[in-house]
């Protein structure tokens, strides 16, 4: 059982008090009606499922109730980060030769193989 | 008398405390801290079980949670019976049944034991290779006969009358293990300040200090060291210590489960305590210290009962005071043996001799064993032993050698090592590293905050353990925020290191394919099945390990990894390191059912929400039907009326009289604010900035993608205040859904949502004669049809408490909701249930609501919509606003394939034969003639026997629906195909009078 | 009109006998006035102003003036309880800043868990850190008790208020019945 940092409540909180709502960062079109069906289809079917780092709405739904966006790593599971809704997309992308900008409790990624051994 | 191998003076245990219990039905006494297996060993017991596959006979190994081979079957009476208990855990207590698995008739004469002799057939991998073709004979007589003959013990068949607890914790340091170093370790974080838990499977605390009696710590016997610290750790406030309880899985975040025995040790429980306890425990820091644990010799038939791990019988003799034999030999590769032989001579048991497969023991060893008398073979193997049901001799050889000595025994001992029990450091996803020295994998790469002490990280001096621990105790507490007093570390001595010792087989036990010499004594697994496991092509260790079925038996392999990993090793002619460890998993050891569920079973496996109204519809006769968690009354039959009978009386009363019925259960939400109808316009789609104060609408809600999610009467009770009501079903989700819209889309609106679902309690009453009743209790409001009409909603008092009544209706007959604050539900129900008899009205229930809709053609979201239907498909576009901007779903609602032609659409069906009432879900087809797979063109949504129509009705979605009123279409049924006409939906007062009544 | 019928009697969710054992009790709290309060930062001192009491600002933290409780459940929500059953509603009729009040009086049902073994009692199902340091005399925080959404309120050392839905009360009461005959 995770725990996950409340950006409101500013603390660690079970993940039993909390529900999952989706990718982040995608804006309702302001002229939804007008858009195409191309990008009806971007905004609302297609998602990228990354392998690392995603970018997340939840919901501390039996907490303070408030939905804040939070950066999970899809291989460990690991929250990076939280923060709360419309504060913007952090860069964790790393520069050029520089370790990526994870905290330091972080760690390396971990792969299937690594762990149960490679199928051969 | 409490065995004939329980030694005058030996042990801890107190001789006047006894306890009795039977084994297969013999009866025996044990001393008051015996475990099953201590007690069966003092009465000479050594056979207590029967291998998985080859039947063979088995006695104990071990004296510990690692054991494969004694499992038994405990019981208190016929309900309380677990199979695969482990003999070596499970402590006797007074009246307790054991009784033994995997044979029949009897554990000394097993039919089974024929797959023994027939072994050269149940070679490794036998089950993939032999089960194969004919393709059919799996299902009809591989797959039963070998479930039949599969599995360990015997479940038992009632249902299981103990309760178990659960309990979450949080601390600054968990402390798993309460050895030397788990004690010492707990000790300096507790005087730090730091809140701890210390847990440790045994009932009393000591580890590995339970038998190694050369242990000193601070000038005293080690284990009296550990009840002292044990005792000092009880007293303090802020520490939590543990026994009898297995830390079993390490999860993220420091998140440790640990299962604690609460009775299963007592004879007569309290009838309050739980049988065992779950501890979910989320600390800041944990200390790893779980020790080691002894292997055996991998060598031919070393599998007899009587033949056992070195630090078994010291932990016999020196805890238990029991003798695990008179003739001992002993066969090993490690040092500690000697000091199992040394304590059990100077017990007075024979040591025949020591086998011992290395040239050179540790210093002195040989010295000592001298001077006690005993017999020394070094670099000797034992390549046989002989006894059925008891090891009777053991047959020796010099390494690489072939002249013969056999020597009679009654027991065995063995070790060939130390494994540190990384399996809690795996487990918290840290990589184990092969420390080639020691020839051993020890705790590497740390992924969580833990740290690990003691021999389980390798360290092996006494001293430098208890320092190490100290240390990590103060640190931990530090890392947690706590510096308080720092403990002085104990000074420890003792007498043999850890390290050392061998892996793999012994000499003579193979290549020979004939020798059964034992890796995993419980899924009978041997070196041979391992070398052919190679032969055969499996080079990954995770395929050796499922072809041979090494290490996953109960036990996960504790005695037979390593081994089994240095035989692949070898076969395959690559190093240890390179073969690579299999990943240790949670549970470490077994957990019941019972302790995982916790009181999350009978009564309270799941909340049963009950209407304030319930007492009183049960005082009534209501037959209830489950609506997701909520209690419904579904109908409520009279004296000698069926379901149907009541449901039809129902329909009837209502349409020619009236009816109540409790609509607690819908979903209601409060929103308040200046922005609450521009919110609206959004959630639905329908337009609200024109409903005025006092008026209700119904309102349609989709998702983004067009479809129906929702649908509900809205009733707008102030220009800032909206009363909205939901599906039952939909209330939790109706509320998550407008919460994440004003939340993250629409934030600018000042505008909030309150859920007032149990708010107030709604009693619907409907039918031609539903003002009469209504009126008398009404105070406040004109209910005449000019003042109050049709889709009103007003503030009033009704049986004089504040209440909110609406003129609403989901019959079709003039109707009104009254909402009461929810206490006082109960006793306007019965006030209504009063003004409504001189009516003949009556109470109806959800099927008579859903029949009565039906026959309106009212749909139910959910039931006639299944997420995949526009408004329109539903016949709803007239409530879809046209000149809206915008709203959730006004795109989707625009996509291609939700405005083509043909799409199912809801039509009502009229049988052809009025009598016959279809099924719902039964699909629909133009012609039953046409060849299978038919086309279908939709399904039956709703389908009931309409009293007041006088004939079955049902709504369906048909493809092209609307276009086929009048036509004629097939409902194929198993036994028969029903002619169904289309019509449209409404059954009932077509004109839609009533309503205006 | 002239009612025929007496003023209707309340029928409380949970019948108002204690149970539990030596180390913590049970019993169903009286009637309560509540609010669902919801405002913007800026309404705070208005409101705080007509209820008599400073609704907090810091997550987890709960005001309390005397028989009336402001508890903290999110950054624009509060829940108000007064234990004397003084009308809310009213006090902030005349509070003349944007807010949103609604009646949950009756919505909500609570049960007084008392006694030494009360934090392990609720630590049965509730995955909260209950230690004085972290979850002290005056903290609150909507959280779950086994499947249930519970407001736990913190009233004193080893006293606790636990609010929960209406429905949700026996529930509620049963398992937290279980833990208190065993702790």
């Amino acid at each position: 059982m995770l725990l996950i940092h409340c950006p409101y409540c500013g603390e660690d909180r079970s993940e039993l008090e909390f529900r999952a709502a989706g990718d982040a960062h995608i804006a309702r079109p302001a002229n939804i009606a007008a858009i195409s069906d191309e990008e009806f289809a971007d905004y609302f079917f297609l998602r990228d499922n990354p392998k690392g780092l995603i970018y997340e709405r939840w919901r501390h739904i039996h907490g303070c109730g408030r939905f804040f966006n939070a950066v999970r790593d899809t291989v460990s599971d690991k929250f990076v980060m939280t923060y709360k809704a419309g504060e913007p997309k952090p860069d964790l992308s790393p520069a050029p030769g520089v370790a990526p900008a994870l905290p330091a409790d972080s760690r390396p990624v971990e792969t299937y193989e690594a762990t149960e051994g490679r199928a051969e | 008398m409490t065995g004939a191998n329980r030694i005058a003076g030996a042990g801890r245990l107190t001789p006047a405390k006894t306890a009795r219990f039977s084994f297969d039905g013999r009866s025996y006494t044990a001393l008051a801290g015996d475990t099953v297996a201590s007690a069966l060993l003092a009465n000479g017991v050594h056979l207590m079980g029967r291998s998985f596959k080859y039947h063979r006979p088995r006695g104990v190994v071990s004296a510990g949670p690692e054991e494969p081979n004694a499992l038994i079957n405990v019981s208190r009476d016929t309900a309380r019976s677990q199979p695969n208990v482990r003999a070596t855990v499970q402590e006797v207590f007074d009246g307790m049944k054991v009784g033994s698995q995997n044979r029949y008739p009897s554990l000394s004469f097993d039919l089974g034991g024929v797959n023994d002799a027939l072994s050269p057939f149940f070679a490794a991998g036998f089950y993939y290779k032999t089960f194969m073709w004919p393709k059919q004979a799996w299902a009809s007589i591989y797959e039963p006969r070998i479930r039949e003959a599969a599995g360990l013990g015997v479940s038992p068949t009632e249902e299981d009358p103990d309760h178990y607890a659960c309990r979450y914790a949080h601390c600054d340091v968990l402390v798993i293990g309460g050895g030397a170093a788990g004690l010492a370790a707990a000790r300096a974080a507790a005087l730090s300040g730091a809140s701890v838990i210390l847990a440790d499977e045994q009932p009393e605390l000591g580890g590995a200090l339970h038998f190694d009696t050369g242990a000193e710590i601070d000038g005293q016997n080690g284990y009296a060291w550990a009840q002292k610290t044990a005792r000092e750790l009880v007293g303090m406030e802020n520490v939590t210590l543990l026994s009898r309880t297995t830390a079993f899985g390490y999860y993220a975040q420091n998140f440790v489960a640990m299962a604690e025995r609460v009775t299963d040790h007592i004879s007569r429980p309290e009838a309050n305590a739980p049988r065992e306890r779950l501890w979910q425990v989320r600390a800041k820091r944990v200390i790893i210290a779980t020790g080691s644990i002894e292997r055996h010799m991998v060598f031919a038939d070393n599998d007899r009962p009587g033949i056992l791990l070195a630090s078994a019988a010291r932990t016999y003799l020196n805890h238990f005071g029991v003798a695990v034999g008179r003739k001992v030999g002993v066969y090993t590769a490690h040092d500690s043996a000697y000091e199992a032989a040394f304590d059990l001579k100077r017990a007075g048991v024979s040591i025949v001799a020591i086998i011992d497969s290395r040239m050179r023991p540790g210093e002195g060893l040989l010295e000592q064993a001298r001077s006690l008398g005993i017999e020394v073979f070094t670099d000797h193997a034992v390549i046989a032993t002989s006894g059925r049901l008891r090891v009777a001799s053991m047959t020796v050889v010099p390494n690489g050698g072939s002249a013969k000595r056999k020597f009679t025994i009654d027991a065995l001992i063995t070790s060939s090592g130390w494994t540190p029990s990384v399996h809690m450091f795996s487990q918290s996803r840290g990589k184990v590293a092969y420390d080639a020295a020691t020839g051993r994998f020890l705790p590497g790469h740390y992924v969580q905050d833990c740290v690990s002490v003691g021999t389980c990280n390798g360290t092996d001096d006494l001293q430098a353990i208890l320092e190490e621990a100290t240390a990590a105790g103060v640190k931990m507490a530090a890392e947690s925020g706590h510096d308080g007093a720092a403990a002085a570390t104990p000074a420890g001595r003792n007498l043999f290191a850890w390290t050392g010792g061998m892996a793999g087989a012994a000499y003579g036990a193979g290549p020979d394919d004939s020798v059964k010499a034992f890796v995993d004594f419980q899924n009978d697994v041997c070196a041979k099945d391992i070398r052919l496991a190679v032969r055969e092509g499996m080079h990954s260790i995770e395929h050796i390990k499922r072809f041979t079925t090494n290490g996953m038996a109960t036990d996960q392999g504790k005695l037979s990894n390593l081994h089994g990993l240095a035989i692949a090793a070898e076969a395959l002619g690559r190093g240890i390191p390179e073969v690579g460890l299999t990943t240790f998993r949670a549970p470490y050891t077994p957990v019941t059912f019972g302790t995982l569920i916790g009181h999350a079973r009978g009564d309270i496996f799941d909340p049963t929400r009950k209407t304030p109204m319930h007492a009183v519809e049960e005082a009534n006769g209501a037959a209830f039907e489950d609506v997701g968690q909520w209690k419904r009354a579904w109908y409520y039959p009279r004296a000698g009326e069926d379901m149907h009978a009541a449901v039809n009386r129902e329909c009837r009363t209502v349409r020619t009289s009236a009816g109540y019925f409790n609509a607690s259960t819908l979903g209601k939400i409060e929103v308040v604010g200046p922005d609450a109808a521009a919110f609206l316009n959004l959630i639905y789609t329908n337009s609200w900035d024109t409903l005025k104060p006092g008026r209700c609408r119904y309102g349609i809600m989709l998702r983004e993608d067009g479809f129906v999610y929702d649908d509900g009467v809205v009733g707008r009770i102030a220009e800032d205040r909206f009363h909205v009501t939901t599906t039952t079903g939909g209330a939790p989700r109706v509320m998550h859904h407008m919460e994440d819209y004003l939340q993250t889309e629409f934030p600018h609106l000042d505008v909030w949502l309150t859920s007032t679902t149990e708010q107030w309690a709604v009693i619907a009453v409907q039918g031609p004669k539903a003002r009469e009743i209504v009126a008398p209790l009404v105070e406040g409001v004109d209910l005449s049809n000019e003042a109050f009409p049709h889709m009103s909603v007003a503030e009033a008092k009704v049986c004089g408490v504040p209440a909110r009544l609406f003129r609403v209706s989901f019959t079709g007959e003039l109707g009104y909701e009254i909402n009461v604050p929810a206490d006082y539900g109960a006793a306007v129900w019965e006030a209504v249930a009063k003004a409504a008899e001189p009516f003949g009205a009556c109470p109806y229930g959800t099927e008579t609501m859903h029949v009565l809709r039906a026959e309106k053609g009212y749909i139910i979201v959910g039931q006639d919509t299944d997420g995949t239907l526009t408004p329109d498909d539903a016949g709803l576009a007239w409530a879809v606003g046209k000149k809206k901007p915008d709203f959730v779903g006004i795109r989707g609602l625009k996509r291609p394939d939700l405005i083509r032609e043909g799409r199912k659409q809801l039509v009502g069906l009229l049988t052809k034969d009025p009598n016959i009432v279809l099924e719902e879900g039964a699909q629909i087809v133009a012609d039953p003639n046409q060849p299978k797979p038919m086309t279908m063109l939709g399904h039956v949504t709703s389908a009931y026997w309409s009293e007041n129509a006088g004939r079955s009705i049902a709504l369906a979605v048909v493809a092209g629906g609307r276009a086929k009123l009048g036509q004629t279409l097939y409902v194929p049924m198993p036994d028969r195909t029903i002619a169904v006409e289309v019509s449209d939906m409404v059954f009932i007062d077509k004109e839609g009078g009533r309503i205006h009544g | 009109m002239a009612d025929p019928f007496a003023t209707a009697a309340r029928r409380p969710a949970l019948a108002a006998h204690a149970s539990g054992a030596a180390r913590a009790s049970l019993t169903p709290a009286g009637p309560a006035t509540r609010l669902s309060l919801r405002a913007k930062p800026e309404a705070v001192p208005a409101l705080s102003a007509a209820l008599g009491l400073d609704l907090p600002t810091q997550p987890k933290r709960a005001a309390r003036q005397g028989e009336r409780h402001a508890l903290w459940l999110g950054p624009d929500e509060w829940l108000v309880i007064d234990e004397s059953e003084a009308p809310l509603l009213q006090a902030l009729d005349g509070a003349g800043v944007l807010h949103s009040a609604v009646d949950i009086s009756h919505r909500n049902a609570a049960i007084l868990v008392s006694g030494a073994g009360a934090a392990a009692v609720l630590n049965s199902g509730c995955p909260l850190n209950l230690s004085p340091a972290v979850f002290p005399i005056g903290a609150c925080a909507r959280t779950v008790l086994s499947k249930a959404e519970i407001v736990l309120y913190r009233t004193g050392e080893t006293d606790f208020r636990v609010e929960c839905w209406r429905s949700f009360a026996p529930y509620v009461l049963a398992v937290l019945a279980e833990a208190a005959a065993e702790v």
